[in-house]
């Protein structure tokens, strides 16, 4: 006994300085985390206040404190620009003591901030931003990129429709490099399942009328028409696809399609639609508890319910913060070699691992979106199809070819 | 050739949206001398206004369609008379300046409140469905756009061409001076005219409610093709407008059709090439 509680004494003798040291390897006194996203425009509504609130709600439920120190968040509206984007990173590195940036909504933020924090050796974890090559021939040391990407969307979505006898596509593409690249994407996608692309009508960015591409997409007879375009682009398109007849009789396959938009369109005009997300709150008691805690955060004024990008943002800040308290300091390099070594099994991942080129790969859904009449409650819009395990879900290290993996 | 009516189609129905938008800023223009920057904002407001009566008051859609202009004007009218008017005085850029930064305020005061995913307004059920015309199915809602917006546009310009209030106004777009000393009251005139103007606007914005996702910035999409065509008809002709908005619509849908990537540009080229040519517009008169 006498030996127990020495040896027991004699471990926290030890122990006392390591927690010492630790704590002065946090970063001027603090732990911060910085939300660069798009607060007011064409994003906010699936990522913007709702990513914050996630990163908050993460941060409370981590205690508040790591290694004894405070937990800051930060949070910023980078107006869909990269050069706004890019100098708030600067400032947020150099002046404010921020450690990693989080969120990052379309891809040319991301391009502008990566290599920022790869200069000051910060992290940065996106969430929101889609292009496959972030993880590819773009990638760097000090990113994470964590929620989904256009390849998982692609290979969801067209594999799966293909599968199930959607073998001919015409293509409603935005006319600017994620739409063309998730497009090409998933085309490939759809010839090597053993589908046809009969055709395509590229628009440009925000058009309010569709009704001219939707009637091309008619003439083509194709059976699936992929929408390879985000937001009020792909809100209008489905909208008028239904004005114009077109759906039921084709079928509309939405690449980019967040929760938010649906509940926006309303299930009778989305209803039967095709899409892919790596979380639906209403999967399992995990999400709903979870979903449910942020649907009635009172900083969620209009009671949404999650996004994938949201939840895919509090997973991720837990999973940061349990790095910095496993490694014992916030420097960027040790905390992300533990965010690699570390598999995530929440309510938001399973089976989810981190590559070495920073692709956090996880099991993903493809869903289908029900009609007014199989919805029994408030946000009950998807029935799950199959769950695509991460495997099948991301494409593999070798396949992204990033630079950093030899 | 089926894909072509099909889009000249389609390009009919979108020249009737901008008719009705021009035809209001023309008005606005020719008489108040005010290039309405917040033309676009007041559509989206009118949207706003007929999604917000039914969602929450249960008004459906043809009270709406009289509701939600009327009180999209009465808004005008009192922009006009409390702010607005200070500005006459001044160079009309003043005026361009004050509605755009009222846009921007009327914008982000909706984008605020309810986000930027916007909200569905369902086509009211008399004018569900549509009929196949052989070269393309005609879904009826759109159908009743175009017969509306022409009818509209014709009843403004009989008022404005052929009737003495017309004539009063025509009159005022003349010589506001020599008007008052015949003992018209022109400050009235103005101001009832800038809230009719935003009244078509808040119109257009119901009529464009079922078909387009009602949105904050739906309104700022629009309003610079719909100024491309004020500027091409010329400036605060009504005649101008309605013949240009449709006229470009049709282009528009022809350019859909052979080159759809050029379709946003093409507008912008004509009035380019427009302004080369006859700097006052296809019907606009050199002051």
């Amino acid at each position: 006994m006498k030996r127990v509680a020495s040896s027991l004494m004699m471990a926290a003798l030890l122990s006392l300085p390591a927690a010492g040291r630790a704590a002065g390897k946090v970063s001027d006194g603090v732990v911060k985390i910085g939300v660069l996203t798009d607060m007011t425009g064409f994003y906010s509504d699936l990522s913007g206040p709702g990513s914050v609130l996630a990163v908050k709600m993460a941060v409370h439920d981590f205690g508040g404190k790591v290694l004894g120190k405070p937990i800051e968040v930060i949070a910023a509206d980078h107006q869909n620009k990269a050069d706004i984007a890019s100098t708030i990173a600067r400032k947020w590195f150099d002046e404010d003591k921020v450690d990693a940036i989080m969120d990052l909504p379309n891809s040319g933020t991301a391009f502008a901030v990566m290599p920022v924090a790869a200069e000051k050796k910060k992290l940065t974890i996106l969430s929101t931003a889609a292009t496959t090559s972030i993880t590819g021939d773009k990638c760097t040391a000090y990113n994470i990129h964590y929620t989904y990407n256009n390849w998982m969307l692609a290979n969801g979505t067209g594999r799966e429709v293909v599968k199930s006898g959607g073998d001919t596509w015409f293509f409603i593409t935005a006319d600017y490099v994620f739409g063309k690249s998730l497009e090409e994407d998933t085309a490939n996608v759809v010839k090597a399942a053993g589908g046809k692309v009969l055709g395509y009508a590229r628009h440009p960015q925000s058009s309010a009328d569709f009704s001219s591409y939707l009637l091309q997409a008619q003439a083509s007879g194709a059976k699936v028409i992929g929408m390879a375009n985000a937001g009020g682009d792909t809100i209008n398109t489905i909208k008028q696809a239904k004005e114009f007849g077109i759906t039921p009789k084709q079928t509309l396959a939405g690449l980019l399609v967040f929760i938010s938009d649906i509940h926006s369109l309303g299930l009778e005009t989305a209803k039967g639609m095709y899409l892919t997300t790596s979380f639906y709150w209403d999967y399992d008691d995990q999400t709903r508890a979870w979903s449910k805690k942020f649907q009635n955060h009172p900083d969620n004024a209009k009671k949404a319910m999650p996004t994938m990008t949201q939840a895919g943002l509090y997973s991720a800040t837990m999973h940061y913060l349990q790095a910095i308290k496993a490694v014992g300091t916030d420097q960027a390099e040790p905390v992300i070699a533990k965010m690699k070594a570390t598999p995530v099994n929440d309510f938001f991942a399973r089976h989810g691992v981190i590559g070495p080129d920073g692709l956090h790969r996880h099991d993903a859904f493809l869903v289908q979106v029900k009609s007014p009449a199989e919805s029994k409650y408030p946000w009950d819009y998807y029935k799950i199809i199959k769950k695509i395990p991460a495997a099948e879900a991301f494409p593999s290290v070798a396949a992204q070819k990033c630079p950093l993996v030899k | 050739m089926q894909a072509l009516f099909g889009q000249l189609l389609v390009g009919l129905i979108n020249g009737s949206f901008y008719a009705l938008l021009s035809l209001g800023l023309s008005i606005i223009f020719g008489l108040v001398n005010v290039v309405n920057f917040a033309h676009g904002a007041m559509y989206m407001t009118g949207a706003f206004f007929a999604w917000i009566g039914l969602s929450s008051l249960g008004i459906g859609y043809w009270p709406t369609l009289l509701l939600s202009p009327l009180a999209v004007g009465l808004l005008g009218v009192v922009v006009e008379r409390t702010m607005l008017r200070r500005l006459y005085q001044l160079d009309n850029l003043y005026g361009l300046l004050f509605t755009f930064g009222l846009t921007l305020i009327v914008e982000g005061l909706f984008h605020h409140q309810y986000g930027n995913s916007g909200n569905s307004f369902p086509v009211p059920e008399a004018l569900q469905g549509g009929s196949n015309l052989g070269f393309m199915y005609l879904p009826r809602y759109r159908a009743w756009v175009v017969l509306v917006s022409l009818a509209v546009c014709f009843a403004s310009w009989f008022f404005i061409e052929r009737t003495k209030l017309g004539a009063y106004l025509r009159a005022g777009t003349e010589n506001p001076r020599l008007l008052q000393a015949f003992g018209v009251n022109v400050p009235l005139m103005m101001t009832l005219t800038f809230g009719f103007g935003v009244a078509l606007a808040g119109f257009a914005g119901v009529m464009a409610a079922p078909i387009y996702q009602v949105t904050p910035s739906m309104g700022s999409g629009l309003i610079i093709v719909v100024f491309a065509v004020v500027v091409i008809g010329g400036m605060g002709s009504i005649l101008g407008s309605i013949v240009t908005g449709i006229g470009l619509g049709l282009v528009e849908g022809l350019t859909k059709y052979l080159y759809p990537q050029a379709a946003a540009t093409v507008v912008f080229a004509i009035m380019a090439v427009v302004l080369l040519i006859r700097p006052a517009g296809l019907f606009g008169r050199e002051k």
